[in-house]
């Protein structure tokens, strides 16, 4: 029975941290600032569009790419925001939430053996669904430069079998993002090597500081970006899976043939809902935005002033403060102050082995949360 | 500076070193902005909200929605006449409104009775008041943007990337 697993599926490492998962699963009253998504419900109307859907009996399978009119919506929609030009026939397609369109850019770019760039601390699924495609993940270590890969770094990774670069901004753990001269900037050495860029842009509309810019809305980039985004994070909307990928028309045919074979389309309820929401739920938006701003304001300064120093993030809903001065190291750190505390966090090195001595702590969460688990890891802290 | 206001709106415990610190204002300017809503009669009052029927109390009230009927005086429109409605103790709310009444009043009470008198003894009789039609209110669901139930379980998984 020994060869039953494939030797990919085999060799892929599993997660360091998931005992660390087991056991906050397994614990009662735990304040958990380990959620990676909002703590909101969706939006009432967007809710309601679903539940219309379902009492009308859309019941059936969509075309592949997604339903027209969410397409079209989604079309003008990035026009409006971004002034961005997709269009609906050829040049979007509708996936479950932004990893089933990572996972296709991937496989429709790759060639076995190609290297893909991805700046680390990272999302947890770069990696291994670069590999899973054929790839070879190539990180690169951005602690030192405040969590933001340089053209710099970028220009000494890239060799001949570079096929392209995962770019995620903001950032999921640290809450980074770019500011359109640094995009720019990094835009010169993709273009030099012809890299192709896929973008993780969930957290795009949770930008506090200054405007989110997509990559594809730097000059000349289009035409090498996959846009990657989805309903999750800024609609509230992560258990309806519901995403969309943007780009030139031969990779999003590409893409289109994995995605029909394997996936077919994205449930309709959710598509419908999905429609809904690019129509009615800015306000709602909006106002997660301000509260999510107010909430990052209180725990960065709260971090920073009970030692736990952190840089200022510009956007998703993540502080990535550092805790090497605790001597500890981040599983290690995380553990203990779930069993003193009970307070769940996500240790650093679930993102990268860079992550060491960082912690993962999500604002999602209530005012009320935020205050008593800051409380408590305050107390954490003046224990020895 | 409304941003204050939307903070207090959600929770007026927030205190003005908290508030301060989401805002990234010093706490004595936004103790200074309180003070100013407080003295302009933009914050009236801070108050919570209670869900009276998880009181388990014989006497935790009644409410009625009153239409009155009343007719307008001179130069004073109908302001005057409301004033000696919303004056009562009993009258939480009131409210001029067009259509085919002109105040929608609301009353709370110990029980039907004493809602009843206070609508008999008080209200109709007073000059100008040509008529009213009283409305026992009989389930709360949601007020003043809060839904009225028990605290919502946690539906999210305590971990996840």
């Amino acid at each position: 029975m020994k060869n039953i697993i494939s030797e990919k599926v085999e060799q892929m490492q599993p997660s360091g941290i998931r005992a660390f998962f087991d056991l906050v699963l397994g614990m009662k009253d735990v304040i958990s600032l380990g959620v990676g998504e909002p703590d909101f419900v969706t939006p009432w109307a967007i809710r309601e569009a679903g539940i219309y859907s379902l009492e009308q009996g859309f019941t059936s399978y969509t075309s592949n790419k997604g339903l027209y009119k969410l397409r079209l919506g989604l079309s003008r929609y990035l026009k409006a925001k971004h002034n961005l030009d997709y269009s609906p026939d050829e040049e979007i397609l509708i996936t479950v939430g932004v990893s089933e369109g990572l996972d296709l850019a991937l496989r429709t770019i790759i060639n076995p053996g190609d290297k893909i760039i991805v700046p680390q601390p990272s999302y947890v699924s770069y990696g291994p669904v670069t590999e899973l495609a054929g790839g070879l993940p190539v990180y690169i270590d951005t602690t030192k430069d405040d969590f933001k890969l340089t053209p710099e770094k970028l220009e000494k990774a890239v060799d001949k079998r570079t096929k392209g670069i995962i770019l995620n901004y903001p950032t999921n753990p640290t809450g980074i993002s770019y500011r359109r001269k640094e995009l720019e900037a990094l835009s010169r050495v993709i273009l030099k090597h012809r890299l192709v860029c896929i973008c993780d842009e969930v957290y795009g509309d949770l930008t506090y500081d200054f405007e989110h810019i997509p990559f594809a809305g730097i000059g000349g980039l289009k035409k090498n970006t996959i846009y990657l985004n989805g309903f999750s994070k800024s609609f509230a909307m992560t258990g309806w899976r519901v995403g969309f990928a943007c780009g030139p028309q031969d990779i999003i045919a590409g893409m289109t043939k994995i995605h029909q074979y394997t996936i077919m389309c994205v449930p309709i309820t959710s598509q419908m809902a999905a429609a809904e929401a690019l129509v009615s739920a800015k306000k709602p938006v909006e106002e997660m935005k301000r509260e999510y701003r107010r909430r990052r304001a209180f725990v960065v300064e709260e971090l920073n002033q009970m030692g736990l120093s952190c840089h200022n993030p510009q956007g998703a809903f993540y502080v990535f403060p550092s805790i090497k001065k605790t001597g500890l190291r981040s599983l290690e750190f995380s553990q203990k102050l779930l069993e003193e505390e009970k307070v769940a966090v996500v240790p650093g090195t679930a993102f990268g082995g860079c992550g060491e001595g960082y912690i993962r702590i999500s604002y999602a969460s209530g005012m009320e949360s935020l205050k008593e688990a800051l409380e408590r890891i305050k107390r954490f802290l003046g224990k020895d | 500076m409304q941003e204050i206001l939307e903070v207090l709106e959600k929770d007026c415990r927030a205190t003005p070193e908290e508030i301060a610190r989401m805002l990234k204002k010093k706490p004595q300017e936004v103790r200074n902005a309180i003070k100013k809503y407080e003295k302009e009669g933009v914050i009236l009052k801070y108050k919570a909200v209670i869900n009276k029927d998880l009181i388990r109390d014989e006497d935790t009230g009644l409410r009625a929605l009153i239409e009155v009927n009343i007719v307008p005086q001179k130069d004073a429109g109908f302001d005057k006449i409301a004033e000696r409605v919303y004056s009562f103790p009993e009258v939480t709310s009131c409210y001029l409104i067009s259509g085919t009444y002109d105040l929608l009043v609301i009353v709370e009470g110990k029980n039907i009775h004493t809602v009843s008198s206070f609508v008999a003894e008080k209200l109709s009789c007073l000059e100008n008041v040509r008529g009213t039609t009283t409305h026992f209110l009989l389930k709360k669901y949601k007020e003043d943007g809060v839904i009225l139930k028990h605290k919502e379980e946690n539906k999210r998984i305590a971990i996840s990337y």
